[in-house]
């Protein structure tokens, strides 16, 4: 399983062709206290840098990008209900979707732990 | 103990050392201590005595209520105490320098309110027939007069109810513009990142797609990402620009935007929410603009925010105005009359709300016009945009600007000065209650990070704006110093620090009576 981040601090886990897709722990720390996560409905396609899901914390609204094309195969409604996941274990249990990869080729252009880090130092 | 420099206590008790900080009644000196309707009311009271119905024939069809509705009744003394009260829990443009950055919190005259309240305004009826209300259709046209000429339009809606119902009955007219000329997929929409909410929210209301263009470094358009998003126009129905833009600095390059939209086949929507920085020194038409709703509750001082209602007459180009919404007065023979229906109308999109727009909002809004003259209006913009770059100015050394140079109505700071301080720009917005003031807009445009937006208006003295910037000054220096008490700030408001993530992701939002078995005990 490999995981690849992107400027927009989400990060995807991949395993074959199924990817785990979530905020980052730098994204959740910048965002604050997040109170409400809306996630597409399981058959959804979405296309990559397009919008995939919302996170509102106290103090703003944001879109969450797609960060390949796929279809979404399972969103965590466990967020939905609770969305203080998200702060607790944003890159584990508060895991937005799962997206079945329609062109992994498009996983070549984000950056591993080690760029991703460099990128949040920098913000 | 610790006086201001008139000499004057600065605590509320003038007593030092060890005085009482609770009472039994839980009001604290003359703030009166108050519950809610329901808490002070019972179902077993009511303010007035009515006569048993008579009769008691249900016309209802069986479905007339038989149980009580539970609601609380009070005596009028009560209810009036308890409006009171709430009012002087409240803080209003009329208790102090509300510094909301994008609501333009100017003073509200006293003179609107005198014209408002005359009784051939205050008691017209929109049912009323049209011969006998002439003067307050004459209103409506004499301000929708001023409002072309100060924007340089050849229409306007007066209908639309607030700002965002405005940008509905812009894009609409878009729509039905795009529609009109046989082009429907025309669907994409250009909205910057910095726009307000609800830009984005009103193009996707009427079927638009948005397409975020990205700002540059210097807070305006990406004019070079515009272009890269016009590369392929055939789609292109607008774009949606507020100008001066959220972050407080003039679009520059609007004409130039104006001049790809249109090249591009698209309409340009401007946002007039800051079109108080403007008013009087340029006119929107000469932009190129082709729709533009005007916030007669900022620019034109209508009250707002809890005052009263707001109302966004939009201004529409020759390519829109056919489109425009009903009612819409014209002359005839007989005076001036409404054009109320879509079959009077064909090409009108519609109508947007029952009746005709706020007359409340317009006699004050043509009474701001008239008594502030063409040179009173230029004034106020440039006064707005001096005051907003005093407190730039007085800040800049304690705090961190969003941009370079100067700002228009309004001045935006990051929370760049607050690094590794561990105070965040919510500690500042709260320690700014524990002084006397409304917080400024924080986390708001979201392209600044901790984004802390000041909107002093024009209507501020030098005084007032001394003592905003002296408390402000003090809390940013309390910051930088790590002051802990930040954290936990407000310490003087009636409330303490209010747990706002509790609230959003577990809201209370009905009235439970306490369990009888409580009142029992006691």
């Amino acid at each position: 399983m490999t995981t690849y981040y992107t400027n927009e601090h989400e990060w995807i886990s991949v395993e074959g062709d199924i990817g785990t897709v979530g905020i980052t722990a730098f994204a959740a720390e910048k965002l604050g206290d997040v109170v409400f996560v809306e996630l597409p409905d399981a058959g959804r396609q979405v296309k990559k840098e397009g919008d995939m899901a919302v996170v509102e914390s106290v103090k703003a609204a944001s879109d969450v990008y797609a960060p390949v094309s796929g279809d979404v195969t399972e969103a965590n409604s466990a967020i939905v209900d609770d969305p203080a996941k998200v702060n607790a274990d944003p890159e584990g249990a508060g895991w937005f979707v799962k997206l079945k990869l329609s062109n992994t080729a498009e996983l070549s252009g984000l950056m591993d732990k080690a760029a991703y880090d460099k990128f949040c130092a920098a913000q | 103990m610790t006086m201001n420099s008139t000499g004057r206590p600065t605590s509320l008790s003038a007593i030092d050392g060890d005085v009482p900080t609770q009472t039994v009644s839980g009001s604290k000196g003359l703030l009166q201590a108050e519950g809610l309707l329901f808490e002070i009311g019972s179902t077993q009271k009511t303010g007035v005595d009515l006569p048993a119905p008579k009769g008691g024939k249900d016309r209802l069809g069986g479905v007339t209520r038989t149980a009580s509705s539970n609601l609380p009744g009070l005596s009028e003394p009560e209810a009036m105490r308890h409006y009171v009260r709430l009012s002087q829990k409240n803080y209003a443009i009329d208790l102090g320098l509300f510094p909301l950055g994008s609501c333009t919190m100017k003073h509200n005259p006293r003179l609107n309110e005198k014209v408002a309240r005359l009784p051939g305004f205050a008691d017209v009826h929109p049912m009323q027939p049209q011969a006998t209300v002439q003067g307050a259709l004459e209103v409506i046209e004499e301000l929708a007069h001023w409002l072309m000429t100060l924007t340089n339009m050849p229409a306007v809606a007066m209908s639309p109810k607030a700002g965002a119902h405005g940008e509905l009955c812009g894009m609409l007219s878009i729509r039905a513009a795009l529609r009109a000329r046989g082009e429907p997929n025309r669907k994409r929409v250009l909205v910057p990142v910095s726009a307000h909410g609800t830009n984005p929210a009103t193009a996707a209301q009427c079927g638009f797609i948005i397409d975020e263009i990205n700002a540059a470094p210097d807070g305006r358009v990406d004019l070079e990402d515009l272009k890269s998003k016009l590369k392929d126009s055939s789609d292109i129905a607008g774009i949606m620009l507020t100008n001066p833009n959220t972050c407080g600095l003039f679009e520059r390059d609007i004409v130039k935007i104006a001049e790809l939209i249109h090249a591009a086949g698209g309409y340009f929507y401007c946002d007039g929410a800051n079109f108080n920085a403007i008013v009087g020194r340029v006119r929107p038409g000469d932009l190129g603009i082709d729709a533009m709703h005007i916030n007669l509750h900022k620019t034109f001082s209508t009250p707002h925010g809890g005052g009263g209602p707001g109302s966004g007459p939009t201004v529409l180009s020759n390519a829109l105005a056919p489109y425009a919404p009903v009612p819409f007065i014209v002359k005839t023979a007989e005076g001036l009359r409404f054009v109320e229906h879509h079959s009077d109308a064909p090409d009108s999109f519609g109508r947007m709300c029952a009746f005709h727009g706020q007359m409340g909002m317009f006699t004050r809004a043509l009474t701001y016009i008239l008594s502030h003259g063409a040179d009173g209006l230029r004034q106020v913009a440039e006064d707005a945009v001096l005051n907003a770059n005093y407190i730039l100015a007085r800040l800049k050394p304690l705090m961190s600007p969003a941009f370079e140079g100067y700002c228009m109505h309004e001045a935006l700071f990051s929370d760049g000065f607050l690094k590794d301080t561990g105070v965040e720009t919510i500690d500042i917005a709260k320690g700014l209650i524990d002084e006397g003031y409304h917080p400024m807009t924080m986390y708001f445009p979201l392209v600044v990070h901790g984004a802390m937006l000041i909107e002093p208006t024009e209507t501020e003295s030098k005084a007032e704006l001394d003592r905003f910037c002296d408390a402000l000054a003090s809390i940013a220096r309390r910051a930088v110093q790590k002051d802990p008490s930040l954290k936990s700030a407000p310490h003087l408001a009636p409330t303490k620090r209010l747990d706002e993530t509790r609230a959003a992701r577990s809201p209370r939002l009905k009235w439970t009576p306490e369990p009888p078995t409580l009142k029992a005990a006691e």
